[in-house]
């Protein structure tokens, strides 16, 4: 059992570096994939494969977790992804759940915005939780695989791909050696060394503003809601930005302008009077942790290169605006894991690997374009916007339209994989979001007598959903469970209308939809059929269930198509 | 499409109600008043590709001589 008395303080962990017995090898020691980074995106890499049954070596530089509470808001996407890794809940339980979000101009609220109206999901629109107690959470959910091993203070200094594999040189505490691997996952961060060591680079456009995060510890009876502040009347002429994380830790983001230093602004006195001035004079707190930064949106020409693939700020940057850098990084690991076990596997060819480029390149574009659009409102370029700024901002009290346009950031959502070539056409009409390429829709089930979601019974391989109306007849089950027995693994969930009393079925898991919600998300008619990939999108559906249609999906959706 | 014939009925009082009202106003204020005029009148337009006419139209012949607040990164 954990209690809070025994959990860590994951901000002062430090991992020991161990000699390994490939320092010693007379040859490279070879492994399937390498990971390059302990962060979320590359932790979430590891456990991905490793859950897959794949050997993984995650190498990290440094021997401790994130410094700062850092990317603070974790997306619904985001807690679906780790669900499938096996440790959502401990996520959720422990971070602060919030939907709404708040925008005063001066001291007035103009807007705001529900990010989960509708019921009917198990995971909320968004957590805030530590950057390290994230990452803590997922190593020791690493530590759980044994075919997962990760070893710290060992920094990768060259990096030299050929047609077999990569070579990789790295140094130690106890010097050099080197490593063969078929594949290296860099999910080594903005200032990405292993981008460096192929020769390439990522590029786009920084932003003349600079940013001071003050996390300060304090009781306070505020909402659980993102406020987010223009103009308000304790920090004159630029924004301000509040979220809660757990422990009684407040995020407070001070817009400062391009001319400010740095140096001064870290400066614990001046921070504590910024802090002050928002709090009131007399509110109780202290500083846990500031930093000043400046942000750019780049991104790599490509991600894939070779055998070496680019994960999360290794591979694009995006402003903080909109909580679009770790959940779009977690999402390229998503993305890319189940390919790349596919292909180790032998079931798949490597060509599968330019979908991951193809789909997360689309991906990047679209938080990049988001962010984006949002630095644009919260830091005008010129005269000109800052008037359609503070125009739009006066025009919210009053018109509905101007309250769309206020833009303090467009929050994280799942992109959808539109045009991907994993995806097969829809040969019938449908209506709703659940297109090929959508990320698959929660919805509450009922399953052998307890309450269930649709979402956790699957990911774990290919699934396909099978709307029937009661128990499907006895040729349908029989093609099920022919396409479930094909060579790649095929789940087969059987949604029956709540009530249905459908017997337990051979092979198969039968799903009450509970509230309707399923049906109505999926636009679901009886014998309507989905194939999810085992990222959990959507990439093949029919009115009626066809063995071959179905094969020729898969084989599509693995790159074979 | 954009209507670029007269569209207005007594087009001198217009003009005379649009001067008039920045009477008094600063360079900020005036832009204000502007940035919201444009903002009101394109949402009552609607449409898209008049809009995007009417910007293209609007920008027609300026040479840049300014320069935005952003900078060409590379990492």
């Amino acid at each position: 059992m954990r209690s809070a008395v025994s959990a860590p303080d994951y901000r002062n962990l430090t991992f020991a570096y161990a000699r390994s017995p490939d320092q010693d090898a007379p040859r490279p020691a070879r492994h399937p994939v390498v990971v390059v980074g302990g962060g979320p995106v590359g932790l979430t890499a590891a456990i991905d494969l490793a859950r897959q049954g794949i050997p993984v070596l995650l190498l990290d530089e440094d021997d401790r977790l994130s410094t700062g509470s850092r990317a603070i808001c974790f997306a619904k996407r985001t807690l679906e992804i780790f669900d499938r890794l096996g440790c959502g809940q401990r996520m959720v339980d422990k971070g602060v759940t919030w939907n709404l979000g708040k925008v005063f101009f001066r001291d007035e609220p103009v807007y705001s915005f529900n990010l989960q109206p509708d019921a009917g999901h198990q995971r909320p629109a968004f957590i805030n939780l530590q950057q390290y107690v994230v990452e803590g959470y997922l190593l020791e959910r690493a530590a759980e695989f044994a075919n997962l091993e990760i070893r710290w203070k060992n920094r990768v200094t060259g990096v030299c791909q050929d047609d077999d594999g990569v070579t990789l040189e790295i140094a130690t505490p106890e010097g050099d050696y080197r490593l063969r691997c078929d594949w290296l996952i860099a999910a080594d961060g903005a200032r990405s060394a292993i981008r460096g060591h192929i020769g390439q680079k990522s590029s786009g456009q920084t932003f003349r503003d600079r940013f001071l995060i003050a996390d300060v510890r304090m009781t306070a009876d505020l909402p659980t809601e993102r406020w987010f502040w223009f103009d308000p009347p304790f920090h004159r002429g630029q924004s301000v930005l509040l979220h809660r994380q757990p422990d009684d830790i407040w995020r407070i983001d001070f817009q400062l302008g391009w001319d400010a230093d740095p140096e001064i602004e870290r400066d614990p006195e001046r921070v504590i009077a910024r802090v002050q001035a928002l709090l009131g004079p007399d509110a109780a707190f202290e500083l846990d942790w500031v930093s000043v930064y400046t942000f750019s949106c780049l991104r790599m020409d490509r991600f894939r290169h070779g055998r070496v693939l680019f994960a999360g700020d290794s591979a694009h940057g995006v402003s903080p605006f909109g909580a679009r850098g770790a959940n779009g990084g977690i999402q390229d690991a998503d993305n890319l894991a189940w390919k790349l076990a596919l292909v180790l596997r032998g079931l798949a060819p490597e060509t599968l690997l330019d979908s991951y480029d193809g789909e997360r390149i689309a991906a990047a574009d679209e938080n990049i374009l988001n962010s984006t659009r949002s630095t644009d409102f919260i830091t005008p370029k010129n005269e000109a916007s800052l008037a359609f700024r503070d125009a739009t901002l006066e025009l919210a009290r009053d018109c509905g339209f101007a309250r769309r346009l206020v833009n303090s950031g467009r929050l994280s959502t799942p992109s959808t994989y539109r045009g991907s070539p994993l995806s097969s056409a829809d040969t019938g009409p449908f209506s709703g979001a659940m297109e090929p390429g959508a990320p698959a829709a929660d919805a509450p089930v009922r399953t052998a007598g307890r309450d269930a979601w649709l979402l956790r019974e699957t990911g774990s391989g290919f699934t396909g959903l099978y709307f029937s109306p009661d128990a499907p007849p006895a040729e349908t089950l029989r093609a099920l469970r022919a396409a479930a027995g094909g060579a790649l693994p095929l789940a087969i969930l059987v949604l029956t209308p709540a009530g249905a009393q459908v017997p337990a079925l051979d092979g198969m898991t039968v799903l009450e939809d509970a509230a309707g919600l399923a049906a109505d998300r999926y636009d679901a008619r009886p014998g309507t059929f989905y194939l999810l990939r085992p990222d959990q999108h959507v990439c093949a559906r029919w009115r009626q269930f066809h063995g071959e249609a179905v094969q020729a999906a898969l084989a599509r959706a693995t790159g074979q198509g | 499409m954009l209507t670029t014939e007269l569209n207005i009925a007594d087009p001198d009082g217009f003009y005379e109600a649009l001067i008039g009202l920045h009477r008094d106003l600063t360079a900020e204020q005036s832009r204000l008043v502007n940035a919201k005029l444009v903002l009101l009148l394109a949402n009552h337009v609607g449409d898209r590709t008049v809009l995007d006419e009417a910007m293209a139209l609007a920008r027609r012949g300026l040479v840049p001589s300014g320069e935005d607040r952003a900078m060409h990164a590379v990492a």
